[in-house]
């Protein structure tokens, strides 16, 4: 059943991607949203994937800083800038605000899961056009990359 | 007495019926059962049973088909060049294809052989030969590439190959045209074959390990023509079987000459003895010239190397390596049953299937139940060696293989049907017609120790009526066979690629959890790789002009490049950075006279380019990749020699600099 949802939401997103001025589409994906965010067992601000809590510290850790700074080079910069000044998918300035931890972590990990079902990433989707491509962080990579995302905005 | 002229004719008129009906097929109507469909259909979405691995032919390549839906799963180019996806094309790839004659850009693919343990398919690897000019390659069934590709010297027509021994020691390359060896002088007369022409055996090792192959020793062998081959099993795991027809030695006109003698020969080799005599330091070291090519998963490149020297030994100077056996009309196939203990030779022009017994072969060596010799080598008394004959099993039989129950399957190219007969008593138990005239067949595991009995597939030489016209050309056919019962029942047709000879399969399971899914972008070690887009570049070197370039959903960076001048080669490497499963760009400029690239996520694939003419010259992406694919792309602007346009490249400057030189010469 779940697989079955799943796939209409792939549909209807596919068809708004083809289908800009196209009503219907649009209507259904509102649908699909409301009840994905209706449903209570989802946590919007979390997303879905392995990461439930990420400790975090007040101050920066430039060595992760750093780690993170050479998976964003390789896997990420293609895409994404580190102003606000939206490439392929949107800059990055002020995302660690925007978002979670564990819903950074999560999207960048578990990214397909997450564009189908997640309301902010579906809202992005329809912005940016192009499914995120799953890049195959590893844990380490996402934590990295989130603290390179937090230096970025400024934590030191 | 009316009466019994009248039961006689009768008689005769039925027998006459029966024998037309033995070599016409029945029409399609009433062969198929009426579950076929269900026995075949493969829900969308749903895994087939078994990877089929099935030779091009003509193609060079090899196809991959899921049973029992019949359906293409790819095509792995080997031995032609592909430009669908630059096989051949692409700097990586194009010294897979050399050669001691350089360059090849095709060749015929005949025969399959999956890597064994212990008798067992264990799903590493997948041998093929190439028929034309002698070659073995070896196909890596992770990533479903040409892993490899070495060639064969004082051989030609490679057709008794690429057979493996049972813990995948060794692969043989028989050669069907015996030709002078590559160290005399080749330019003698033709009908000077007897003295001046050799068969060549060789012995491929491949490594435990890597599966890296090379060329572990050659056989001598006198002139006739090897045909097809496979190692014994369990107790006759120590030896080689190899049928040979033309023993007339015959230069011309092979289809009358070289089908005078009532009986040819099976060769059997004991090749663990061979080893050993290697071993000891045995064998003449030979001057000669072949290509080793070997493909390097992490730097995404194929290297070629043209190696010097072989170890030969000429057979009738080792007694006890090699014994002839009498076989009837002409031998083709040559296959040996699970146990080990049984030989069947296929002569193409008799009406009868020898079977021979291993121990009987054993026994006549041990009493020298000889019938006398052939240039030099001890020829087997027939009867000595012979298990019994499958009488009339119908005409020109070709291949058998096994089921798991203890039956044989022989393909009758003639009579155009399938026979199964019990392997211990020889009685014919089933016949079925096949459309039309198959070469070879196929079980799951049906020339391995552990044998299937579900599915058999005839690859049909003619194909006729059993698909809507195209012309006069058609797709061969295959047919698959449900032979889990007592009777075979033909349950699907569908076309195939080339022309199909022999072919392997394999339950799923061994290899699909293996299969890989993206190449990790860190582990790249090709030389021109750009980890992401900061390392992209455009460097000069003289005449060259290196792009560094890379391709992720959806565009090419760099996208603008300038300063490429007349008489310059480009070099476009591209590298795919995306890191997740079925997401290759492809990669094509206007006017290359070369194919595209298809690279894989994590891979670096290079496009040569020599400008033709000045201008603006579009590039892009060639597999719809995302829904801005048709944006992913790019321009090239090529200037005149001598011209001061300096190397220049981005991505996203849109306009131009204020002063810059772009409209200046």
């Amino acid at each position: 059943m779940k697989r079955v949802i799943t796939a209409a939401i792939m549909v209807a997103f596919l068809y708004a991607c083809g289908n800009q001025n196209g009503t219907p589409a649009s209507a259904s994906v509102a649908e699909e949203k409301k009840e994905a965010s209706a449903n209570p067992s989802y946590d919007p601000n979390r997303g879905e994937g392995k990461f439930k809590a990420v400790e975090v510290s007040g101050k920066l850790d430039a060595a992760m800083a750093e780690n993170g700074n050479k998976v964003y080079s390789v896997k990420c910069s293609s895409c994404h800038k580190t102003t606000d000044e939206k490439l392929v998918g949107p800059g990055w300035k002020g995302v660690s605000a925007r978002r979670t931890a564990p819903w950074i972590m999560n999207f960048i990990t578990n990214t397909d899961e997450m564009i189908t079902k997640d309301p902010k990433a579906q809202a992005m989707l329809e912005i940016c056009l192009v499914r995120m491509p799953n890049q195959n962080l590893s844990d380490i990579d996402a934590r990295n990359l989130y603290e390179f995302m937090r230096k970025n905005d400024g934590v030191k | 007495m009316k009466k019994m002229k009248l039961n006689v004719m009768a008689i005769m008129v039925l027998a006459l019926m029966m024998s037309t009906q033995a070599c016409k097929p029945k029409n399609a109507g009433n062969a198929v059962s009426a579950d076929a469909a269900e026995k075949t259909f493969v829900a969308p979405g749903k895994y087939d049973e078994y990877y089929n691995f099935v030779s091009g032919g003509f193609s060079g390549q090899l196809s991959v088909y899921g049973l029992p839906s019949g359906r293409l799963l790819k095509v792995v180019p080997i031995f032609s060049v592909n430009p669908e996806n630059g096989y051949g094309y692409s700097e990586e790839t194009k010294p897979m294809l050399n050669t001691s004659h350089g360059f090849i850009p095709w060749d015929d693919q005949h025969h399959l052989d999956l890597s064994q343990t212990n008798g067992e398919i264990d799903g590493r690897w997948i041998f093929a030969n190439a028929n034309n000019t002698p070659r073995v390659a070896r196909v890596d069934l992770a990533t479903f590439h040409t892993a490899e590709i070495i060639e064969l010297p004082n051989s030609a027509g490679n057709h008794s190959s690429p057979f493996i021994t049972e813990n995948t020691e060794y692969i043989v390359a028989g050669t069907r045209f015996s030709v002078p060896p590559d160290d005399k002088n080749g330019d003698v007369p033709i009908n000077t074959y007897k003295e001046n022409f050799k068969g060549t055996i060789s012995f491929i090792s491949v490594d435990k390990n890597s599966g890296n192959m090379d060329i572990a020793f050659q056989l001598q062998c006198p002139g006739v023509n090897f045909d097809l081959s496979h190692a014994g099993k369990g107790k006759s795991s120590g030896w080689f079987f190899f049928s040979c027809y033309n023993t007339e030695q015959a230069n011309t006109l092979l289809e009358v000459n070289a089908s005078k003698r009532d009986k040819d020969f099976i060769m059997a080799v004991n090749w663990k003895k061979a080893a050993e005599l290697i071993k000891a330091g045995k064998g003449r070291k030979q001057a000669v010239k072949y290509a080793s090519n070997r493909y390097d998963e992490k730097t995404h490149t194929a290297t070629s190397t043209i190696k010097t020297e072989v170890t030969v030994m000429d057979v009738k100077d080792f007694p006890e390596l090699v014994y002839f056996i009498p076989c009837p009309k002409s031998p083709h196939g040559c296959d040996v049953d699970p146990s080990g203990e049984y030989i069947v030779g296929s002569g193409k022009l008799a009406a009868l299937i020898p079977v021979f017994s291993f121990d009987k072969i054993q026994k006549a060596i041990a009493d020298k139940a000889f019938e006398g010799d052939y240039e030099g080598i001890p020829v087997i008394k027939y009867e000595a060696a012979l298990y019994g004959e499958v009488k009339k099993p119908g005409l020109g039989p070709l291949h058998t293989e096994f089921d798991d129950k203890g039956n044989g399957y022989t393909t009758m190219f003639v009579s155009s049907e399938v026979v199964k007969w019990n392997v211990k008593d020889l009685k014919v138990l089933d016949r079925v017609p096949t459309y039309y005239s198959p070469g070879h067949l196929m079980i799951p595991g049906g020339d391995s120790r552990k044998p299937t009995g579900k599915y058999l597939v005839a690859y049909n030489k003619i194909t006729k009526d059993r698909f809507l016209p195209t012309g006069p050309e058609l797709a061969q056919s295959a047919q698959l066979f449900d032979i889990s019962g007592d009777k075979m029942q033909l349950i699907l047709d569908y076309p195939t690629i080339g022309e199909p000879h022999y072919a392997q399969a394999v339950a799923a399971s061994v290899i699909k959890e293996k299969s890989v899914k993206f190449f990790k972008i860190e582990d790249n070690l090709n030389p021109y790789v750009s980890k992401g887009e900061a390392t992209t570049k455009v460097v000069r070197e003289g005449n060259k002009v290196h792009v560094y370039m890379t391709a992720i959903r959806s565009h090419l960076t760099p996208d603008n490049i300038e300063g490429i001048k007349m008489g310059d080669e480009v070099y476009f490497h591209v590298t795919n950075i995306e890191q997740d499963w079925d997401v290759p760009h492809g990669f094509a400029v206007k006017g290359a006279a070369n194919a595209e690239l298809l690279i894989m996520p994590g891979e670096t694939a290079t496009l040569k380019w020599t400008p033709d003419r000045v201008g603006i010259f579009p590039f892009y992406c060639t597999d719809f990749c995302s829904a801005l694919h048709q944006e992913m792309s790019g321009y090239a602007r090529v200037s005149p020699a001598g011209s001061n346009v300096p190397i220049n490249f981005s991505t996203g400057t849109n306009l131009p600099k204020p002063d810059s030189s772009h409209s200046k010469k």
